[in-house]
Formats: C-alpha cells, structure tokens, sequence
C-alpha cells in the first residue's frame, strides 16, 4: 500500500510539471492560465508522495541515513540500488519543482507588494519579493533561468517516474521485470496528472468564475491529452499481456493468467474499465464539453491509475517464484487512513495556496494581452 | 619622461569648471555632506510599452548607455532597445551541470571504490552503470540551482532597498505602467540635458530619482 500510493502520488504530481516546462518549450500559450496551479499540484503531490517511503522505513526519524553524508558509522549508502536512486530523484525534483514555482512567483510577489494595503501583507511579499522591481535587464536574465528551468525539469520528469518504475523493473518479480516500465509509467504519470488537474480545475473555475481566464479550449486540450496518454497506458497493458505469453517463461505466463483470473482479477477488469474503456468517450466532442461528465471521467482515472499500481504491485508479488512466499494481501483500516490523511493534507495546502497566493500567473497572463504588443 | 601638456589628469582639474568629471559630479560626497540628495538617475513615465520601447530607442540611440527600462511583464524589445541582449546565464548553468555530473559520479566511485569497497552480489566496485541514475540527477539538480541562484546573483536580489522605489508612482511597475531611466552614471549624463532630453520622449511626465 505503501509503495503503490507513493507511486500514485508521485505520478499525479507529473502533469504540473508537464503542463508548465513543455508545454512552455513548445511554445504552447494555453498554458498559461494554468501552469501555476499546476506546477503547485506537483509540489503538494510529491509532499505527500515524500511521506510514503519515509513512513515505510518503520523509523522515520532516522530518514536523513538515506543521504550521503560521513557518519560515525562509516558507511556509505547503496548506490546500486534502485531505492538509492529514488531517494536522489524525488529530492531533485522536489527541489527543482519548489524552484520553479518559487521563482514564477517572483514578479507576482511584487506585484501583491506593491498592491497590499496593510503593513504586515507589505513586509511579507516584500521579502518574497526580494526588491523585485521589473527591471529589463532583470527580466531578461529572468526569463533565460525560467527558459533553462524548464529544459532542466523535462528531461529531470521524464527521469524520476522512470527510476520510480526501475524500482520494480530492476527487480526479478514476474510482472515487474519488464523493459517497457520506464515509458509505460511515464505515460502513466501524465495520464493521471492530467485527470488530476482537471478534477480539480472543474470546480475551481466554477467557483471562482474563472471562465474568462481558463476556457473550453483548456479542458479539449487536456482531455485530449488524456486521451492520448491514456491510449499509451492501452497498449502498455495490451504489451504486459503480450511479454508474459511471448516470454514463454512459466512463471511470466503465470502471472498474467493469475491477474486476470486469480484471486485479484477484480482488481485488473476493474482497472480495464476505468483506465481503458472510460477515456474513450472522450474521443466525442460533446463529452469533452461536458463539464461534469468530464469531471467524473477524471474521478474514475484517477481510481483507475490506483487500482493500476494495486495490480502491479500486489498481484505480482502475492504469487511469487516460490510457494511459501504466497499469500494474500488487503490494505489495513490503517492502510486506508493515511492514505485519506495524504490526501487530506494534500487538499490543505492546496487550499491555503489558492487563498494567499495567485492561483494564475499575473505576469505571464500580462505577456499574452493583445496591449502587451509592442507596435513597431 | 616624455610630458603630455594637453593631457590634463584627474587631479590637476580647473577649479572654474563647475562639473569637472561629469560622470562623478552629482554624486560626489560634498553634496551629501551638505544633505543634498543625491541623483540616481531622471526617471520618464510611459502609459503602455509601444512608447516604452521606442523611447528606449531614442534614448540608446542619443548615445545613453547606462538606462533601464522597469515593466509589469518581460518585454523582448525592451532589453534589446537598451542594448542588453547577453547574459552570461547559459554559461554558469553549463558550469553548474557539469561540476553537478562529475561531482555526482565521484562522489559515488570514491564512496564506494575507495573508501569502502563492498562487494555487493559480485557486482564489480565500479559498477558505473548502476551510478548513471545518480549522476543524472545530480547533474540536474545543481544545473538547475545555478539558474536560479546565478540569475538571482546576477540579477543582484535579494535587494530590498534600491532608489528607484523612491519615486512616487514606482508602485505601478509591477501593474500597468512603464518607466525608463537615465543613470546619473551615464557618462553623457548631465542633469538638465537629461531631463530636457526625456521630456521630448512623449512620456506621461518626468521626475528625478534621489538615491
């Protein structure tokens, strides 16, 4: 359960990233008005993400041995094992995500400065602002790190589902030992951040009356996105299927059988229906338009990319090369607790970012103005 | 010593001339003494960034080279019109990948070739492809704290004071308007000339900004 709301998490926190760098490398302006929250989403998810392992260490307080640092003990990590690299990798790209969204934030700090009306809101976007004052030079220079940033954060993207899927990959469990994980789960992160955004963005703009700011083209354009990835995780399935017969290894061919007629094929039609079936009426304009059927595709992607990680994680494991090792696995009521804790904690700092902080880019929506032409 | 008459050095200035090194003149420590303000620069005022830029023009092309235009939003003619268009960002974020890359992999081969080799499943102790993932990252991450960090050190933030702020309607930068400025720096700065020179740039009006 651990692993596989870590992995669930992480995957959603993809699409803000996504949806931020490169979308911002091609050149695609859409993404505009919705880059912040996004890219806010991401840094929330991978927070709750970052719990997991630490929680699954059974002693958390002593969660730093995972660095590289001299110790009385003399010791150094494992650095060839894939749970090393993750630790590398999800700091990374916490680090780096928390960078990205800071330094947008930057002008938008000032501009609140400049607009805040009592003292203490005064001082505090004074310091996050740290004296920014929109100087052309400044901006110039701004504009190439948040350009770099952006080239830095979609390889760095692509990267940590990767080694987040090496995490099974590398191991010899049937059904985790499979080239295709890295794209298959990268594929999958999108495709689950994007339901993710929406899930939330419905709501949000309803709420707030954001029609203006993000319109229809925005929810076409992510449900296609949706759509596609969401075709990449089809095949996936179709090609796990495929590599346990091809494989002609009995234990490969086990395993696929067992998912889909063992004791968890529940489990597997279920993620069919959602993951595989659901999207496809998105290929329909009319549902795409549809705000709330929209919302409750999402809602069941989002449940489908979960049981996804179930069926991974468990089904291959519960049947393993050797009899003895078998056995049944259901999450505990405490199992389910933190889970709704995460996500309960994840909601918290969502909500206290879209009352302090401009849940839109001020500036970057300036940028796109038909008045923010310079006329020759 | 081959003497040079017409040269006249720095310390050998007229006392008649009023504003003997103009560059140095309006800032010189005299003036504080005697609690005058000193000039950071005459600031012009403009309603939108089409007037911005092609004041910025007229101003580079009037021979300033120490102005600054201060807008809501980047705007790519605007650092052009002022005649900066090079940054030496790319280069630190280069430096900062590969010290990240190199410093990532020896970090792993010392710790676990030279300082205490393990044999772990008969793998050798340079085991570098199961390093690539390290390195990678590690690369990234420094790449991506010397874009940030160098753009703030270049850009020289956190700076909480700067003189600019003084002017009065300055608050507006970060919303809707755009101001250009002078730097009393410049070497072809003097005071009326400068400010005669902006009140023909067609801006909203034109202050003077105290440091």
């Amino acid at each position: 359960m651990d692993i596989l709301n870590f992995v669930w998490w992480i995957g959603i926190g993809h699409a803000g990233t996504l949806i931020s760098a490169i979308l911002l490398l091609l050149r695609q302006k859409w993404r505009t008005s919705i880059n912040r929250f996004a890219e806010a989403m991401t840094l929330f998810a991978v927070a709750q993400a970052g719990m997991y392992p630490i929680m699954h260490l059974g002693r958390p307080w002593l969660a730093y041995w995972l660095f590289p640092y001299p110790n009385t003990m003399g010791i150094w990590p494992q650095f060839r094992s894939p749970l090393m690299w993750d630790v590398f990798a999800v700091s990374t790209y916490a680090t780096v995500s928390a960078m990205f969204w800071f330094v947008g934030l930057i002008p938008d700090f000032a501009t609140l400065r400049d607009r805040a009306r009592s003292k203490p809101w005064q001082i505090l976007y004074g310091l996050l602002a740290m004296g920014w004052r929109g100087s052309a030079r400044h901006w110039h220079r701004y504009e190439m790190a948040y350009l770099l940033l952006a080239g830095l954060a979609t390889p760095l993207v692509l990267s940590v589902h990767t080694i987040v899927s090496f995490d099974f990959a590398v191991g010899v469990i049937p059904g985790w030992h499979a080239t295709m994980f890295p794209p298959y789960f990268v594929a999958g992160a999108i495709y689950a951040g994007f339901a993710m955004v929406l899930l939330l963005t419905i709501p949000l703009r309803k709420l707030y009356g954001l029609e203006g700011f993000i319109t229809m083209r925005h929810m076409h354009n992510m449900a296609k996105v949706m759509l596609a990835t969401g075709l990449i995780v089809g095949y996936g399935y179709v090609m796990e299927a495929f590599f346990g017969w091809y494989s002609g290894n009995r234990y490969e061919r086990y395993m696929v059988w067992n998912r889909m007629h063992g004791p968890y094929a529940g489990y597997y039609w279920a993620l069919i229906i959602c993951n595989i079936v659901t999207p496809q009426f998105l290929w329909i304009k009319k549902v795409r338009s549809n705000l709330l059927v929209l919302w409750l595709i999402c809602i069941v992607v989002s449940i489908g990319m979960w049981l996804e990680r179930f069926v991974i994680v468990v089904t291959s494991l519960h049947r393993d090369f050797v009899p003895s090792s078998w056995g049944m696995y259901q999450p505990s009521v405490w199992d389910w607790t933190m889970f709704l804790g995460t996500i309960g904690f994840f909601f918290t700092l969502l909500f206290l970012f879209i009352r302090f902080l401009p849940m839109i880019s001020i500036f970057e929506m300036r940028t796109i103005l038909p008045e923010a032409e310079v006329e020759e | 010593m081959a003497e040079d008459d017409d040269k006249q050095e720095p310390w050998e200035h007229d006392l008649e001339d009023p504003e003997p090194f103009h560059h140095e003149a309006v800032v010189t420590p005299h003036l504080r003494r005697r609690n005058v303000p000193a000039l950071y620069g005459i600031m012009a005022e403009f309603d939108n960034p089409s007037d911005l830029v092609a004041a910025a023009r007229a101003t580079y092309a009037a021979g300033y080279r120490r102005i600054n235009g201060y807008s809501p939003y980047p705007i790519e003619e605007l650092s052009e019109a002022i005649g900066f268009t090079r940054t030496s960002l790319p280069l630190i974020v280069l430096i900062g990948g590969i010290l990240g890359g190199v410093g990532g992999f020896f970090m792993q081969y010392w710790m676990e070739v030279i300082d205490y080799p393990l044999n772990v499943g008969g793998k050798p102790y340079n085991s570098w492809p199961a390093f690539i993932p390290i390195t990678f990252e590690t690369t990234v991450l420094c790449a991506a704290l010397a874009a940030v960090f160098g753009m703030l050190a270049l850009n020289k933030l956190p700076q909480p004071y700067h003189p600019v702020f003084n002017a009065p309607n300055f608050a507006l930068a970060t919303r809707d308007r755009f101001f250009l400025v002078i730097e009393a720096n410049d070497p072809l700065f003097k005071q009326d000339e400068a400010t005669q020179f902006m009140k023909t740039l067609g801006g909203r009006e034109v202050i003077d900004v105290e440091v």
